[in-house]
Order: structure tokens, then sequence, then C-alpha cells
């Protein structure tokens, strides 16, 4: 019995072993993997596991376990597995968020358990102002910086006035603020919607065309943004008030769209068509690896933060105790973006160019985004000054 | 003046279509007394089947049409091999079960189509805006779904209340037990309810199917508010149905479309824009509390005896 017991203890040990010896790097990914925009996730996870491949699926010499968590779109699902992947699995680094009040639910937990977060999508003003953090990098944008670019293209393009449309949470109203704080011409309306539940979208489309707005600005990731198209298209809107967006296009929702999508614009800081090595050799390894499927910007960071977090790893040798060198080397985004190469701000926030992109036919036939032109360069986030950390 | 014409328009065809969603809910708890959550599952069932079969067809009406007989196979088939085993049982049993269905249609929906979604494209003679009275241009599309549920809703109206099907089922909505007393084979009836419901419910999503995507889950969101409506028009109750979703559907627009503006009136721009969505979509389940307090069984509630 005593003999058992001892057995018993001992497997116990053994089992638990490689997390206490750390031989493994571990990553935690959280990511919306069920329900409507679970696409999305599938995307950001497809691109880091490529990264992985591209790696061979080791890091300073150790191999990578990750583990991927569903925060379902939610907030507060998002903050209890983010909880769990650190105090219970205690991951070296979490990764991910989509959602922009996910990622703030979940920050605090990141930050005060000392644990790299790197976001590979979201990116809340809060944190590139006063939640900045040593400990949290990002691989994607701030927020306002996209609808940024649309407003100066805007601009560009001499347009006068905009109605704005877009969701009710952290996201949304950043990205109106954002095109507010560039474009020259009258907002002559702004209009939030309740999200994600809202997917009808007439009452506001109806106010749009009332208010002799000479074009739309509108912000709906995911299958909303299919939605916003479908009906912009049916209330004869097309081709009467232009239409300008931020994240509403991409290869995820191009198929959906089909020619409701053709001659809409959108700015972004990674197209598939960049012509830089790192990113032709993403694009073709993700659509030979998974088949049918093409890359989403979502996926281009996720492949980014992958890169990033093993540029810190090796620097350290795999000793993830190291964190200030940890901190130190990522500073300085010594890895090859697939969007080029770009700088870190004070706020951990990417330095970046963005992009005109427009939708076309490609050579299958099929309809994917092209890069037009560049729209800004070196563009760093109106929020960083509010940053304590000062480089 | 023109505005509220075509933000009442919109809020009507809202209503519509989820009169159609909550008529199926209603006649299936008021007459069976069977809590269905899995009734949204039909209603995406009907949305996915619209898309294929427009796809396979190239024909957008028969496409609609075929979809709209395979949901009601479809609910017959549900009713026949899993629901009626649960009639005699407590409702937390059905809701259980039900909502094990909603995981499990999820599921197939996943397999079968894949977890992308996918799209419904309208024939152009629907994607044009039509010229209403002067002035006001509507889409063609909403015009239609408009029409279609007007007249479903006549249909419904005239086989419940004048055909002999329509007497026993409001019979059944009364009194189950008599109308089993008096020979009526009551399983036959539960079966055609239960699809009816299912139909309507098909007919609901691949109607709504060309303005959202078809995706998993799509049926959710709304059966809440299909809850909501027949809680205020009455369990059972059809005309309750009808006019409860007429007041959900226009609150729930014209809120979203006046409220704002009546808003900034008061508060700062930045303040009232963040308040109104929020507010928006609370009047309709403020307008639940305030039936649920002062007539609890409903606006228009089904005869009892």
């Amino acid at each position: 019995m005593k003999k058992a017991f001892w057995l018993a203890g001992a497997t116990i040990l053994a089992l638990a072993q490689p997390a206490l010896a750390g031989d493994t790097i571990k990553i935690g990914f959280v990511s919306t993997f069920s329900g409507p925009t679970a696409v999305i996730g599938n995307d950001m996870r497809n691109s880091f596991e490529l990264a992985l491949d591209h790696l061979g699926r080791k890091m300073g010499g150790k191999p990578v376990e990750v583990l991927y968590e569903d925060d379902g779109q939610k907030p507060d699902v998002g903050k209890q597995k983010t909880e769990k992947l650190i105090q219970s699995d205690k991951v070296d680094f979490i990764v991910g968020y989509i959602w922009s009040n996910v990622l703030l639910a979940s920050l605090k937990t990141a930050v005060d358990s000392k644990t790299f977060l790197i976001t590979s999508n979201a990116g809340p003003s809060q944190l590139a102002g006063e939640l900045c953090s040593p400990y949290v990098f990002s691989t994607s944008w701030q927020n306002d910086q996209t609808p940024q670019a649309v407003g100066t293209y805007m601009n560009q393009k001499g347009v006068k006035s905009v109605f704005l449309i877009g969701p009710n949470y952290a996201a949304g109203k950043d990205m109106l603020a954002g095109v507010k704080s560039t474009f020259k011409g009258q907002v002559v309306g702004e209009e939030y919607t309740v999200w994600p539940s809202q997917l009808d979208f007439s009452a506001e489309l109806t106010k749009a065309k009332n208010s002799k707005a000479e074009s739309i600005f509108v912000f709906y990731p995911g299958a909303a943004g299919v939605q916003f198209l479908n009906q912009y298209a049916q209330a004869g809107l097309k081709g009467q008030i232009p239409l300008y967006t931020a994240f509403t296009i991409d290869e995820l929702s191009l198929p959906l769209q089909k020619d409701n999508a053709i001659g809409v614009p959108g700015a972004q800081q990674w197209v598939n068509d960049l012509p830089f090595p790192e990113n032709k050799k993403f694009v073709e390894d993700y659509r030979k690896k998974y088949t049918g499927l093409r890359p989403t910007f979502y996926g281009a960071q996720s492949y980014d933060a992958a890169n990033l977090i093993n540029s810190a790893v090796v620097a350290v040798k795999g000793d993830t105790s190291k964190k200030d060198e940890m901190k130190a080397e990522m500073e300085k985004a010594n890895f090859k973006s697939v969007r080029g190469p770009f700088k870190y701000g004070n706020n951990h926030i990417p330095i970046q160019n963005f992009y005109l992109q427009d939708v076309v036919k490609d050579a299958d036939g099929q309809l994917s985004l092209k890069t037009v032109a560049t729209i800004v360069k070196d563009d760093q986030d109106r929020f960083h000054d509010k940053c304590p950390m000062k480089k | 003046m023109l505005v509220l014409v075509e933000q009442s328009l919109n809020g009507l065809q809202f209503g519509l279509l989820l009169f159609l969603l909550a008529a199926g809910l209603t006649l299936v708890f008021g007459i069976m007394d069977f809590v269905n959550l899995a009734h949204g599952s039909l209603y995406m069932m009907g949305a996915y089947f619209a898309a294929t079969f427009v796809a396979w067809t190239n024909s957008f009406v028969l496409g609609i049409l075929l979809a709209l007989g395979a949901t009601l196979l479809l609910g017959i088939a549900l009713e026949f091999i899993a629901l009626r085993h649960l009639y005699g049982r407590d409702h937390l049993d059905q809701v259980l079960a039900t909502f094990g269905l909603i995981l499990f249609f999820n599921d197939a929906v996943r397999l079968i189509w894949g977890p992308a979604g996918l799209s419904l494209p309208l024939p152009a003679w629907l994607t044009v805006p039509v010229q209403i009275v002067p002035g006001v241009f509507y889409p063609a599309y909403r015009l239609s779904i408009i029409v279609v549920a007007l007249a479903v809703a006549a249909l419904l109206y005239i086989v419940v209340m004048r055909t002999k099907i329509g007497m026993l089922i409001r019979a059944g909505a009364s009194n189950r037990e008599m109308i089993g007393a008096l020979g009526i084979n009551i399983k036959l009836l539960f079966t055609l309810v239960f699809g009816l419901g299912a139909a309507l419910a098909g007919l609901a999503g691949l109607m709504q199917a060309p303005i959202l995507t078809v995706q998993i889950g799509m049926g959710e969101n709304i059966l809440i508010l299909a809850f909501v409506i027949i809680v205020i028009g009455g369990i059972g109750s059809i005309r309750g149905a009808f006019m409860a979703a007429i007041f959900v559907g226009m609150i729930d627009t014209l809120g979203r479309a006046f409220l704002p503006d009546l808003l900034r009136t008061v508060l700062s721009s930045a303040a009232a824009s963040t308040a109104a969505p929020a507010l928006s979509s609370m009047l309709i389940y403020l307008l639940m509390a305030i039936v649920l307090v002062v007539r609890p069984e409903g606006l228009f509630p089904a005869a009892k005896r």
C-alpha cells in the first residue's frame, strides 16, 4: 500500500517534470475559435502554426508548446482563459486577441504576473497610452492608425463630408475617432450600433442616405462587414454615396462579399502582395498548407508574433527567466516582418507604413486585395505621448 | 417626414420577420406546451438550405421553395424522431434536450457546410431600390419581405380562424386534454403544428439570409427576441405574436433611428452616441418588463378555459 503510494507520487512528479524544468517554450494563444467569427481565430492559428513550422517548431533550441484557448468573443471569457493560461499553465508568452474589449479585460492579469503579452490584432488606444506596459508588445497597430490613414486618403480624394458608422465597443470608438482626427471635411453624422448582436443596419443606412453626406466610412470586422456591404448595395447606395472602410474587407469576408466589395477602398499595414521575400514565403506556404484558404492581415500579424517571440527566446538562448533581456531584444524588432521592416515606439506599438488597398480579380479569376499606394510612411500612433515609458 | 416613413418601413420589415419566427414558437409553446429552444436552429437550417438550393438550381424562387419544403420535412422528422418523446416531461427536460439540439445542429452545419458561412446572392430584380412615394426609395428586397410576411400572416389567420384544422389548433391551445378526449388524433395534430412552426422559422431564416450572412449560430440572438415577443403578445396567441412583433420591430428600429438625436439634445454628443445604442437595445426588454407587471398573461392572450 505504502509502495503504491510512493509509486503514484513519483509518477505524478515525473509527469509534472517538464513544466517545472522549463525544457519547453510554453505559449498561450487566446483568440475566437467558436461562433461566427471563429474563421478569424482559425486564420490566426493557421498562421502561427505555419510560423512554427518555418522555425522547425523550436525556439532557442527548445521545443515549443502552444495552448490555444477560445474567448468566444466575450471579454469575461477571455479574461478567464488568460488567467488559466498564466496561473495554472504558467505560459512564458501569451499571444492573440482579436477584440479590443477582450484584450482590455485580460490585460491586467498578464501585466501583474509579468508575463509577456503579444497582441497580434487588438490595439485599443488605452494600451498605446496610459495602459502601456514593458510586458506588452503589439505586432499589429493601434486602432486609430488605420482609419487615420483612410481619413488622409479621403482628404487626397477631396471628399468634403462623411457619415461615420461603427460598432459600439472599444475598437469601434477608436476607429471613428481615428478618421475624425485626420479627415479635414465635415463629419455630418456618427452612428454606433450594438455589438456584436446587431446585424441589420437599415436604420443607420437610411440616416446616412438622408444626411446628404458625400461619403460613408464604416468599420465592421468579420461577418458584420459582409452584412453591411450587402445592405449598402441593396439600399442602392453603391455608386450613389462612396464607401470607405477599415478592417471591413479581408480575405475571409471577400469570398462572401463578392462583387459588393469591388471599388470599395480600405487601408492596411499588410497586404498579401507586399514585395518582401518573407511575405512571399508566408503567403505561398500558407496557401500550400491550407488548401483553398488565403491568409489575412490577422494571420500575418500572428505569423509576425511567433517570429518576434523567437527573436527574444533566441537572444536569451532559451532561458525565459531573463525577462529584461527578452524585453530589450523585442524592442529592437529584430526579425523579418512580413509587412517589411518596422521599428517599435516607446509604447511597443509598431511605427509603420499604411497602404491603400483595393479589390481586384487576380490571375486565378478570384477576387483578392491589392496594394495600390502608400498612404502614410512610418506612422506612429497619436497616444504614445501618454505612455509613461520613455525610450 | 420622409425619413420617418422610411424608418417605419424598416421597423415594419424587421417586425414582420420576427413575427414569422415568433408565430411558430408561440404555436408550439402554446398548443403543445413545449419549450423549443431549437427553433432558432430551424431558422438557421432554412437559411442554409436556401443558400444551397439556390446555388444548385440557379434559380432564386425555385431554391427558396425547395428550402421551405426541406425545412418543413426537417421539422416533421425532428418532431417524429426526438421531440415527441419529451411532451410529457418537465419544461427543464425540454429545455435541456432542445439546447442539446442547438449544439447538434451547429456542429452538423459545421461538418456539412464548413465554419466559414455562406452567402445567398439576390437576383438582379430584387437588388434595385424602388420608389414607393415620391422621394422615398426603398430596397426592393426589404419591400418583398414585407409583402410575403403580410401574405403569410393573412394566410395563417385564415387557416387558424376559418378552417377545421385551425379550429383544432385553437381548441388545443385552450384545452389540450379535452380535445384528446373528444377523439382527435392529437399526435398527428402536434406533428402538423410543429412542422408548420418549423416551416415558418425556415421562411424567416431564408428571407433574412440575403440581408445577413448565412452562418452558424445565426438563430440564437434572434430567438431571444422571439421569446420576448411571445411573452409580450401572450403565449399561444398568433394575433398577440403579430402585434407584439410589430411593436418590437418598430421600437427597436425607431429607437435606433431617433434616440441618438433625442439624447444629443440633453447630453454631450459623445456620451449620446455611446448611450443611445445601449439604451435602444434595452427598450424592448423594458417593454417586456412593463407588460409582465401590468398584464402578466400578455397583451393578447389566447382564450383559456
